[in-house]
């Protein structure tokens, strides 16, 4: 049954070939990895870009350190694409959806990933290396929520 | 000097993201796209993500304190609650929508393209909406 499912969907899969970049991207995740690493190593946090842009936004029952590291981290990954220039020119970055579309996209992202405790650094990278069963359940969530929502904005109408 | 680490440590991870691709919603969406023309990428942005963190979370586990006498803060809830699965499928729901999660609209941001500026914002709003008013509701 279940190799009869896989059968099926394999049959249905296209691979994009030309948009394929295995090499860079295992290339991009191992330094994801890595920064991930550094940051749990050097300064015992975990690396989760919704909670740390969160974080910023509490004021009460906070340590001195709180916003510090916060935002030191995020000042690094905002400036991550001059640093890039500095060496090659950025990748493209072409963003289809509309100004409306952006902000209620915007609005699920910020809501959900605060409710949900994660996004896909925090659970899919942080909280899938620590073999966390919440993560998996919450990256096996947004994974599916994505391909669901995906087919039914490009297909289904 | 951990100041400096930290702030090295979001530099990685923000040309990690550029470099694999993922800062281009087009990508994401790419990937999302099973039914159409699909592009795997992504699969290996965690392999290689998860792969390189396990060995760091692994150097960790039986310490409390960082070389600079930091306490290691690492999520201990177990329980997987109606809020986790339910926020998940909210948060997919906008990264399908946008092709955009958080660290690559930020770096998106940083590069200067205006629609990121109004999903970050956007974002804000909603993790505000989430933190101060429906947290609050329930109390």
């Amino acid at each position: 049954m279940r190799y009869n499912c896989l059968k099926e969907l394999s049959m249905h899969l296209t691979i994009n070939w030309p948009n394929f970049t295995p090499s860079a991207s295992l290339f991009g995740g191992i330094l994801i990895g890595l920064a991930a690493s550094i940051l749990v190593i050097f300064r015992g946090k975990i690396a989760g870009i919704s909670g740390i842009l969160a974080g910023l936004m509490e004021t009460e029952n906070i340590s001195q350190d709180h916003h510090r590291w916060r935002a030191l981290f995020l000042i690094g990954l905002i400036g991550s694409s001059f640093i890039y220039q500095i060496f090659a020119p950025l990748p493209e970055i072409n963003i289809s959806a509309s100004k409306s579309k952006l902000m209620i996209a915007g609005l699920l992202v910020g809501f959900g990933t605060r409710m949900g405790s994660g996004c896909t650094s925090g659970h899919g990278i942080c909280g899938l290396s620590r073999l966390s069963h919440r993560s998996l359940v919450a990256t096996i969530s947004f994974m599916i929520s994505g391909f669901v929502v995906c087919y039914l904005f490009l297909h289904a109408s | 000097m951990k100041n400096i680490i930290t702030l090295l440590a979001g530099l990685i991870f923000g040309l990690g993201l550029i470099i694999s691709g993922i800062t281009n919603p087009a990508k994401v969406i790419g990937f999302l796209d099973i039914a159409g023309l699909w592009d795997p990428s992504l699969v290996f942005v965690m392999l290689g993500g998860i792969s390189i963190a396990f060995i760091g979370f692994k150097l960790v586990q039986n310490k409390t304190q960082t070389v600079f006498d930091d306490p290691i803060h690492l999520p201990g809830t177990t329980q997987i609650s109606k809020d986790l699965v339910i926020g998940s499928l909210l948060f997919g729901a906008g990264w399908a929508l946008a092709g955009f999660c958080p660290g690559p609209a930020l770096v998106a941001l940083g590069a200067g393209y205006k629609e990121a500026f109004i999903f970050v914002i956007a974002m804000i709003v909603g993790m505000y909406i989430h933190d101060r008013l429906f947290k609050a509701c329930l109390k």
